[in-house]
């Protein structure tokens, strides 16, 4: 009869928390940028289709760094959490912070209980009518839950790219301004200056979605062809 | 949430929403209730609505008055809401569950949109609203029946089109013009006489509004414009850009005109 070895919940835990970091570190990066506009979401990310962006209600986004399986589950089953709230009370009363403590309570769960913890990080961001109502959540692998102001980076360099960004955000930024501070931030470990628009993945959730594009839905992904003439716009 | 470390996942995921309800909360279905036998009290009904084609869309208009017997219950119901950009749905029937049955439905096709990234066909948003008006068989058995009628925009085609059903949830596709609900016989005589190929977008709305005077003249469930409270019928137009809800004023001038037209001609009707 084999017997299992003693290890200590500490030791556990660490190497836990070591691979889920090690599976992360290996991503590539996202930002997500609060801005006059609306909250900008750009994601390096060189296929067209297998997404690391979502929408999930009426005023929030999802994005995501980590395993794509894991973390397409994770955006499916928060689209049926807010749809179904949404759907037994009323569109208003879903938030991005039932969600984000939803997610947590999922992630922290996978952590303790399960065979491998996911090698996920996420962001939910809410827009709101004005700048001081917008949320920004991150979520790890381990289910802690933190609310940043202002901007969330994600991802393998997400040191190196967050000094970037902290060094030239400001709240008076607009969309086009915050999208460039992303491109630029993403090329911190490349011999490029920016990315090209055709490199990443973006999507914007507008501020005032209703009056200004007569949608509820703030949500909107931007082609490529988009970038380009956002970012030719004048700053 | 579904927690996602349980079980296979990827086999249990679904992209439609009603599904999605039927397993985890399938309370929350307006239909799917199996009533005790008796009768059921009085409810509001919900009454005309008419759809016709236009060149590059389809637009759909519905009156203002649910009805309760001989009671009218309500002057100000909305029974024309849009499903999604490229759709719009209008009910007609008992409208508790009629306003249910749009709201869960709406939902669907966002819940779909979301999760594929992609938009359901036209064809596949008329099924999966046929399924549902099936789901309430058994409620219409019990005298709460609900008859929709669907109009999208075809972005392969690039034409409008229009789904009529009946109880069952059998769907069936209109050509040209369409009309459901207790003043609709009065409504088609007007849109066959007045519905031509090739209408353009205004022609359209005063004629959809011009076939629910003529339902409101002799149908009392049917509701007419009203003056006093400044009340118009519901009109939302679909085309290639999408839908859109004609505003108030325009409405105001159209009926304005008909009746003003019919009162010079000053016979009877």
């Amino acid at each position: 009869m084999t017997q299992q070895f003693y290890v200590s919940p500490e030791q556990l835990m660490k190497d836990r928390a070591d691979f889920a970091r090690k599976g992360i570190a290996r991503g590539r990066s996202v930002v997500v940028i609060s801005c006059a506009d609306g909250i900008a979401l750009i994601a390096e990310n060189p296929s067209p289709s297998l997404h690391k962006i979502g929408e999930i209600y009426d005023k929030i986004a999802f994005a995501a760094v980590g395993k794509y399986n894991e973390f397409e589950s994770l955006r499916q089953a928060g689209v049926r959490y807010a749809d179904v709230r949404g759907y037994s009370y009323d569109r208003e009363d879903v938030t991005a912070r039932g969600l984000a403590s939803v997610y947590a309570q999922s992630l922290g769960a996978v952590f303790t209980a399960e065979q491998k913890p996911f090698e996920v990080e996420l962001a939910v961001a809410e827009v709101g009518l004005a700048q001081e109502q917008d949320h920004l959540y991150r979520l790890t692998f381990d289910g802690s839950i933190a609310d940043e102001n202002g901007f969330v980076v994600m991802g393998g360099l997400a040191d190196q790219i967050s000094d970037v960004v902290s060094a030239a955000w400001e709240p008076e930024l607009n969309l086009a301004g915050a999208m460039r501070l992303a491109l630029r931030a993403l090329a911190t470990d490349k011999e490029a200056e920016a990315l090209p628009a055709t490199a990443v993945e973006a999507a914007v959730l507008y501020r005032a979605s209703e009056s200004h594009r007569g949608s509820r839905r703030a949500f909107r992904r931007l082609l490529p062809e988009d970038m380009t003439r956002l970012l030719t716009e004048e700053s | 949430m579904q927690d996602p470390s349980t079980g296979p996942l990827a086999t249990q995921a679904t992209s439609s929403f009603t599904e999605h309800l039927q397993r985890s909360r399938p309370e929350l279905l307006p239909f799917n209730q199996s009533l005790p036998a008796g009768m059921v009290p009085s409810s509001p009904h919900a009454t005309t609505i008419v759809a016709l084609t236009y060149a590059g869309g389809v637009l759909m208009a519905g009156d203002r008055r649910a009805t309760m017997g001989n009671i009218i219950a309500s002057r100000h119901i909305e029974k024309v809401f849009p499903a999604d950009e490229y759709s719009v749905l209008g009910i007609a029937g008992t409208a508790g569950l009629a306003i249910d049955i749009t709201r869960l439905f709406q939902v669907e096709l966002e819940h779909y949109e979301k999760i594929e990234g992609t938009l359901l066909s036209l064809v596949g948003k008329a099924n999966r609203l046929g399924a549902m008006i099936r789901g309430n068989l058994p409620m219409a058995m019990q005298g709460m029946a609900v008859i929709p009628l669907f109009a999208g925009f075809d972005q392969v085609s690039g034409v409008g089109r229009l789904f009529s059903y009946d109880v069952t949830g059998g769907r069936y596709e209109e050509q040209e013009h369409h009309s459901v609900g207790s003043g609709s016989v009065f409504a088609r005589g007007a849109l066959k006489k007045l519905w031509k190929p090739n209408l353009s977008e205004e022609a359209a709305v005063a004629i959809a509004v011009e076939a629910l005077y003529d339902a409101a003249d002799d149908d009392s469930a049917t509701g007419g414009p009203d003056p006093v409270r400044q009340l118009w019928p519901v009109v939302y137009t679909v085309n290639r850009a999408g839908n859109r809800r004609v505003p108030e004023r325009d409405l105001a001038a159209i009926a304005g005109a008909i009746v003003e037209s019919r009162a010079i001609a000053g016979r009877e009707a």
